[in-house]
C-alpha cells in the first residue's frame, strides 16, 4: 500500500484513495464473462491484497518448517512468524493476554470448540443456551448437538420486521437457568449490527457466559473484547483480507484454563505415557497437530492492512456504498429490502416480486457481477421472513460507487428480462 | 412414427439453434423465453416427493409411461431453470426407456451450458438429467416385471 492511499483531510478524518487500494488486490484486474469483475460477495469471503499473497509465497519459498519443535533456523523463523500473528490478533481485538488467542480453522471451529469443551463440561439437564433468530447455521447446529446430548434447552431471541433483535423478548428468556448466550455481532444475511454490549451485560447479570460470533464484524467494527467483556469471541481470517482456513477464538484466560481439551494429538500435550497424558498450557492445549502455518503467517499482513487503512475510514467508505446501493435498489420496481435495522454494516439483502433470486444471480454473473443468492446459511431467518432466500450484495473497501451503478443497471435489465 | 425424431436429432437441432446466438445475453433471453412458455405443472404434483434433489431452486419432476414411451412434465420456481427443463423435456420426453438411458446429453456441453453455469448450478442440471433417467429405468424394469 502506498503512502498516497490515505490522504489527511483538514478535519483530521482520512479519505481513502480507493483506486490505490484497488491496485493492492490483483484479482480485481480480472475479467469475468468478458466484463471487469464487480465483487459484491465480501460477506462470503473478502479478496486478498498482494501483501497477503506475497506472504504465502514467502513462507513456502523461505520459511517452511514445522513450528514449535526443531532447533534449526527454519523452524525458529517459521515459529516466530507464526506466533507473531497471535500478537497481531491480540492487539486487533484488544485481548489482555496472547494466550487467550486460540488458533482455529475459522469462526465455525471456534464455536464448535466452545460447544464441545465448555458446553459438555458445564451444561446439565434443564440448563438453557440462548442464541438469536438471525444466527448463521454454524452458531445454531453446534448448540443443537450439545443441548441434545446434555438435555439442555436451546432458546431463540426473536427478530422484528426490520431485522433487529427484540431485546424485550431477550429479557424474558434470560433466567438463572441460562448458562450461555451465543449471538452474532453482525448478521451475514442482513448486515444488522446487534447491541452486543447490552446483550453481554444482561447475560452476566444472570451469571451466564457470552460468545460473540465475530465473523462479519471483525472487518467493519472496532473490536475491544475487554470493553465488551465477552467471554468468547470467534473470527475468521478470510473475511478480513486474510487466507482461508485460519481463524481465532478469543476466550477469557481463567475460563479457557478450566476448559477440557478439544482435540488430542501433538502440540497440545506436555507429557505422554500410556498411563496418563498431561496437557500443554494455553493456548497450545487447544491446538493439536501441525497447524495451518502458512495461512497464519499470511494472516498478519491482512490485519496490518486493515490497521493501516483504519477501521473508521473503512467503515465510512462502506457506509457510503451501502447508503448509495440501498437508494439505487429501492428505485427498482417491486423490491423488498430484508434487513432495515437502524445499525447496519456493509450488507444489502433484498427480494424482488415475481423474480427468483437464482435467476438474478445467473444474469448478474453474466455481467461479471458477483452477488450471493440463497438462504446465506441462515434458513431459520429466511423462514422468519417467509422467503426462500435473498439476493445479497456485500461491500468491501475496494468497491466503488461506479460498481454500485453497474449492479443497479444489471438488476434493471435482469428484471425486465425475467418478468 | 416415421416423423418421430431421435434424441440425437433433437439435440442437434438445439445445438444448431444456439449457434445462431452471438452472445450469452441472447442465449439467456432465449432460455428465459422457453421458461416462460413451459406448460405449468398441475399443483397436485408440486409435492416433496416430486422434488429433484441437488438443485438450488425448487424443481418438481413427474413422468408418465404411455405406449412404451416416457412423458415428462416438470416445473421450477426459477425461470432460467424452467428454460433448461424445457430443453431437457424436448430432448428426452416421448422416447423409449432404452433411448433415454442411452442418451449422452452432450448438447448441454455443446451449447456451452456446463462451462458457463457455476458449478453448483450445472450440478442441478445434472441432477435433473439423472432423475429423468431414473424414471426411465423404473419404467423399463416395470415392463419386464409384468
Amino acid at each position: 500500500m502506498s503512502n498516497e492511499t490515505i490522504a489527511e483531510t483538514a478535519a483530521g478524518t482520512k479519505v481513502l484513495d480507493i483506486e490505490a487500494i484497488r491496485n493492492d488486490f490483483p484479482i480485481l484486474n480480472r475479467l469475468v464473462k468478458g466484463h471487469p469483475l464487480v465483487y459484491f460477495d465480501n460477506a462470503a469471503t473478502s479478496q486478498k491484497p498482494a501483501a497477503v499473497i506475497d506472504a504465502l509465497v514467502y513462507y513456502y519459498t523461505q520459511l517452511n518448517a514445522n513450528v514449535h519443535r526443531g532447533i534449526h533456523t527454519l523452524a525458529e523463523e517459521a515459529t516466530a512468524a507464526f506466533e507473531a500473528t497471535r500478537d497481531a490478533i491480540r492487539q486487533f481485538i484488544n485481548a489482555a493476554h496472547r494466550e487467550e488467542i486460540i488458533y482455529t480453522k475459522g469462526t465455525t471451529e471456534g464455536i464448535n470448540l466452545v460447544a464441545y469443551t465448555w458446553g459438555r463440561q458445564n451444561l446439565q439437564e434443564g440448563d438453557e443456551v440462548i442464541i438469536s433468530g438471525m444466527e448463521h447455521h454454524s452458531n445454531i447446529v453446534p448448540w443443537q448437538i450439545v443441548c441434545e446430548e446434555k438435555k439442555a434447552v436451546l432458546k431463540v431471541i426473536p427478530v422484528n420486521e426490520k431485522g433487529e433483535l427484540i431485546l424485550d423478548a431477550y429479557d424474558q428468556l434470560l433466567s438463572e437457568r441460562t448458562k450461555l448466550v451465543s449471538v452474532v455481532h453482525v448478521s451475514n444475511a442482513m448486515g444488522t449490527i446487534n447491541p452486543v454490549k447490552t446483550i453481554i451485560d444482561k447475560a452476566h447479570a444472570k451469571g451466564a457466559l457470552v460468545l460473540i460470533d465475530g465473523a462479519q464484524s471483525s472487518m467493519h467494527l472496532d473490536i475491544d473484547v475487554q470493553d465488551l467483556d465477552c467471554d468468547f469471541f470467534a473470527l475468521s481470517a478470510h473475511k478480513m483480507f486474510g487466507p482461508t482456513g485460519a481463524g481465532a477464538l478469543y476466550g477469557k484466560k481463567h475460563i479457557l484454563e478450566a476448559m477440557p481439551v478439544f482435540n488430542g494429538g501433538g502440540e497440545m500435550i506436555k507429557e505422554v505415557t500410556f498411563e496418563k497424558t498431561t496437557y500443554n498450557e494455553l493456548p497450545y492445549k487447544f491446538e493439536a497437530g501441525t497447524p495451518n502455518i502458512a495461512d497464519f503467517v499470511a494472516f498478519k499482513p491482512a490485519i496490518e492492512y486493515i490497521n493501516n487503512l483504519g477501521k473508521a475510514n473503512i467503515r465510512k467508505h462502506e457506509d457510503a456504498l451501502l447508503t448509495y446501493a440501498t437508494e439505487k435498489v429501492k428505485e427498482l420496481d417491486g423490491i423488498r429490502i430484508i434487513g432495515e435495522a437502524a445499525e447496519k454494516a456493509s450488507v444489502l439483502s433484498f427480494v424482488i416480486d415475481g423474480v427468483h433470486p437464482q435467476d438474478i444471480g445467473i444474469l448478474l454473473d453474466n455481467k461479471g457481477i458477483a452477488v450471493r443468492t440463497g438462504h446465506h446459511c441462515a434458513e431459520p431467518l429466511m423462514n422468519r421472513f417467509c422467503i426462500p432466500g435473498t439476493i445479497r450484495a456485500s461491500f468491501a473497501v475496494y468497491n466503488t460507487l461506479e460498481e454500485v451503478d453497474k449492479l443497479a443497471d444489471g438488476l434493471k435489465k435482469a428484471i425486465r428480462l425475467l418478468r | 412414427m416415421a416423423a418421430h425424431k431421435s434424441i440425437e436429432e433433437i439435440e442437434e437441432e438445439i445445438v444448431d439453434e444456439f449457434s445462431l446466438f452471438d452472445s450469452w445475453d441472447d442465449k439467456y433471453e432465449y432460455i428465459i423465453d422457453l421458461g416462460k412458455k413451459l406448460q405449468p405443472l398441475d399443483e397436485v404434483f408440486k409435492k416433496d416427493e416430486n422434488k429433484v434433489k441437488g438443485c438450488q431452486s425448487t424443481v418438481w419432476l413427474v413422468a408418465d409411461y404411455q405406449d412404451g414411451r416416457v412423458i415428462y412434465k416438470a416445473e421450477s420456481d426459477a425461470v432460467i431453470v424452467k428454460g433448461l427443463i424445457s430443453m431437457l423435456i424436448r430432448v428426452l420426453s416421448n422416447h423409449t426407456p432404452d433411448e433415454i438411458l442411452n442418451a449422452d446429453m452432450d448438447f448441454i456441453n455443446k451449447i456451452g451450458m456446463t462451462s458457463h453455469l457455476a458449478q453448483t448450478r450445472s450440478n442441478g442440471l445434472r441432477a435433473m438429467v439423472k432423475q429423468m433417467k431414473h424414471y426411465a429405468l423404473a419404467f423399463k424394469s416395470l415392463k419386464f416385471d409384468v
